[in-house]
């Protein structure tokens, strides 16, 4: 008997990972569709438009949070530092503002290039000077926690001007039947859509390369260093998105983007983002953010306390990585 | 053993063996890197299980699931590695893992005189069951592994490369000690690539080629000479598809250019043109490749491309220059395992010239190439980690096809390929050519490098040992890559 080298493997087709695979969108859907249910029993007017906007527009942060640290991850790295990136913003913003109305444009354009300014930073530092991102960024959080607290003396001063607060606050009012749009969800739509057009581009599908294989994409001609760097910037730049619409929702504080990272990276995890880069889709990470604030909504409607929704989290991201890497081997 | 075939993610390595071995007989195995010794030996010895085929044992059919079964079933083996504890006695690596033990512990006594009788069946008594292995030498440190395989009982031994590591007077020892196993009954599997030595102890000689049993012939029958036409065969090399007729116009040139691993280097890559470059592992054959493709890039003398001063200084410059790289390494860092066909097949174009608008067109030609190219696959969109070797090549090539290059360079472009594949890129590479593309092509299997190549530079201690035209003999390469002239190429 002879064994000879299978020339036309179209029979490998059954090794191919199937849909509910690593990197799919599937299992976050369907864990979406049961919290969803779930909250609809717990709560039947959860279902009125003008409800659901208001979920949304809470949840806004969160997954433009998820959308930027796809970005990152997906690539093969980490940005721990949006959480104080966050809250930095807001802190920086009220100071800036003091209550005066005509500053805040200039301010929201100001907090905007401080976010590209800090991923730029992290992405430069850690593609040209070689530093692990999860140190780079880690270093980045300290600096800025250090660096806002010492600038304001120990407490935050100043105030947001009603005018900033209104992006994260306020919407187009009188729309029929939906009620009020939210400035938050219409910014989130606009973003989305932008982050699901990226990910089409040539630059979307050289960073999942880069991800994947950062040796291949450069033998291919890619830009390996300068790829990287983007998706920083783009982390910084949606973590200064989300600052803005927070800083609208709640006070200044220094509690704002407090554990933001981990919950952001928990969220694309959820959403089968594979830690490590090269696989899963940025839709499955905003959906992971959206599963994620559903989870919450839902601990808090059965009376949970808030301090455990950070174990569940903790449980969550865990138990996503350990059945991500169990479905990647099968 | 008998039909014996195994291969490795679709590759066969083996295929068809039948070997055997009589008590008392030295058998050898010889043939070049990568015919398939090594497997066979690992299948005989329980670490792989074979495809096909079946192995008995003194008449009786085994099936040896682990090295273990193998022990137990009577087959020894010799590793060129060894497999020692070196702050350990002779005695206790012998019996490591099964010492005799009395009343619950370890009978040291037990252990000594057992392993110092074997020894002495053996001829070495200057070794001695207290010695501590580390302190041993090489040649004695491989007489412990011997006792151990017998202290297992063993009727089969075989020994892989066993002189690999000794010298030259400990050889010596090694053929006395082998001639007492013969004496005891035990057969032998002799596994070497040094034709003296398989001349001297052996009775009957197996060649292996491609993994498949070219001869096997009664030592007394057989010459060196034979032998190595056997080892080296041309089979394969009709295969080959026809060379250029005229060599083309210089299409890059390089004028003392060279970096840390490159001495400067004269050379001419011609358009139309295929050219080898032999030499061995470490010659600087790659870096050569990867500094035309500004991985490494030049640091001294001058490039030129279709006359004009170039010198990429990274992979992208290459690229837009109209250069393509196909690595050795295809999956460590030719391919993005995890991304589509389709996705691998349009990266160079993607990264190198990315655009924002118009990919429906690129994406359109890029299916059609991978078409062109016969690509099997489940469908353009499954991930390029479950095609074959070969396909995956096929992948890469499509990807720099995309590109439109007017210079190639492939490092070993048919490594882990297997035959049939092989034929189909070694005409895609030759189509290229001929389409006027200056190629140039990096092989350490001597009769794909005669066979592809109009010219052929041999490389040495990264530089260029010397220029050969296509119908070269493998001698010719060899001596030039060794720098010895006229060696037996074993």
């Amino acid at each position: 008997m002879t064994v000879e080298a299978p020339t036309g493997p179209a029979t490998l087709g059954q090794s191919r990972r199937g849909r509910w695979g690593a990197g799919s969108i599937l299992p976050v859907v369907a864990i979406l569709v049961l919290l969803l249910i779930a909250v609809g029993i717990r709560q039947p007017d959860f279902y009125d438009p003008p409800a659901l906007l208001a979920f949304l527009k809470r949840s806004a942060p969160l997954i433009i949070l998820a959308a930027g640290q796809y970005f990152v991850i997906v690539a093969g790295d980490f940005d721990l530092s949006v959480g104080s990136l966050v809250t930095a913003e807001v802190v920086i913003a009220a100071r800036l503002i003091d209550g005066d109305p005509s500053a805040t444009w200039p301010v929201v354009a100001l907090v905007l290039a401080f976010g590209l300014l800090v991923g730029l930073v992290n992405g430069l530092v850690t593609t040209l000077l070689l530093v692990p991102s999860f140190i780079t960024t880690l270093g980045m959080y300290l600096i800025l926690v250090g660096a806002v607290y010492t600038w304001t003396g120990g407490s935050p001063r100043g105030a947001l001007s009603e005018e900033f607060r209104m992006l994260g606050r306020r919407g187009i009012e009188g729309v029929p039947w939906l009620g009020e749009i939210p400035y938050a969800v219409l910014i989130l739509l606009v973003l989305a859509g932008l982050a699901i057009l990226a990910m089409r581009s040539d630059f979307g599908k050289v960073l999942l390369a880069v991800g994947d294989n950062p040796r291949a994409a450069r033998l291919a001609g890619g830009r390996v260093a300068g790829v990287r760097t983007i998706a920083f910037v783009v982390s910084g730049g949606c973590a200064a998105v989300a600052a803005i619409l927070l800083g609208g929702f709640g006070g200044v504080s220094f509690q704002v983007g407090a554990g933001l990272e981990f919950t952001a990276i928990t969220a694309v995890v959820l959403g089968g983002v594979v830690l490590g880069g090269g696989r899963g889709s940025v839709v499955g990470a905003m959906l992971g953010a959206l599963t994620l604030q559903t989870l919450l909504t839902l601990l808090n409607l059965l009376g949970v306390a808030g301090a455990l929704a950070s174990a569940v989290q903790g449980l969550i991201i865990l138990a996503a990585v350990a059945i991500g890497g169990l479905r990647a081997r099968t | 053993m008998h039909g014996v075939g195994k291969s490795f993610y679709g590759v066969s390595v083996l295929s068809n063996v039948d070997i055997d071995v009589h008590p008392g007989e030295v058998h050898a195995v010889v043939g070049e890197n990568g015919a398939g010794k090594s497997t066979l030996m690992k299948i005989a010895s329980g670490v792989y299980q074979p495809d096909s085929g079946t192995l008995r044992i003194a008449g009786e059919s085994v099936v040896l699931h682990n090295p273990r079964d193998a022990q137990a079933a009577g087959v020894g083996i010799i590793h060129q590695e060894f497999n020692l504890l070196p702050e350990r006695t002779v005695a206790e690596n012998v019996f490591l893992g099964r010492e005799p033990t009395r009343r619950g512990l370890v009978d040291r006594r037990a252990m000594r005189a057992r392993t110092a009788e074997l020894l002495t069946a053996v001829g070495a008594e200057t070794v001695r069951p207290t010695d501590r292995v580390g302190a041993l030498g090489v040649a004695q440190q491989q007489v412990v592994e011997i006792v151990k395989a017998l202290s297992l009982d063993a009727r089969v031994l075989i020994m892989d490369e066993p002189t690999a590591a000794l010298a030259d007077h400990e050889v010596e020892l090694l053929y006395a000690l082998v001639r007492r196993l013969q004496a005891r009954g035990i057969g032998i599997l002799y596994v070497s690539h040094r034709l003296a030595e398989v001349f001297d102890l052996s009775s009957r000689i197996t060649v292996l080629k491609d993994g498949r049993r070219v001869v096997t012939v009664d030592t007394a029958d057989a010459t060196p000479e034979a032998l190595v036409r056997h080892m080296v065969g041309r089979e394969l090399a009709s295969y080959y598809p026809p060379k250029a007729d005229a060599p083309g116009t210089a299409l890059v040139t390089l004028a003392g250019a060279g970096n840390g691993r490159l001495r400067p280097i004269d050379l001419e890559l011609r358009a139309g043109e295929v050219l080898g470059v032999g030499g061995l592992q470490g010659s600087g054959r790659s870096a050569l490749a990867r500094a035309l493709f500004g991985v490494e890039g030049f640091t001294a003398g001058r490039m030129t491309l279709d006359g004009r001063p170039v010198r990429p200084r990274s992979p992208r410059q290459a690229v837009r220059a109209g250069i393509a790289y196909v690595t050795e390494d295809r999956k460590g860092e030719g391919l993005a395992l995890s991304q589509s066909v389709l996705d691998n097949a349009l990266l160079a174009s993607r990264a190198a010239t990315p655009r924002w608008f118009g990919g429906g067109a690129r994406t359109t030609s890029v299916r059609d190439l991978l078409a062109a190219v016969e690509v099997h696959a489940a469908g353009a969109d499954q991930e390029v980690r479950y095609l074959s070797g070969g396909n995956q090549q096929k992948v890469v090539l499509a990807r720099w096809l995309a590109m439109k290059p007017r210079v190639l360079l492939f490092d070993e472009p048919t490594r882990g390929i297997d035959v049939g594949a092989k034929a189909a890129i070694h005409e895609l590479i030759r189509d290229l050519a001929d389409q006027g593309a200056a190629v140039l092509m990096i092989s350490s299997e001597l009769p794909e490098l005669l066979g592809m190549s109009d010219r052929i530079v041999v490389m040495r201690d990264g530089a260029l040992a010397g220029e050969l035209p296509g119908d070269a003999s493998e001698e010719a390469v060899l001596s030039l890559a060794t720098g010895t002239p006229h060696e037996v190429p074993a």
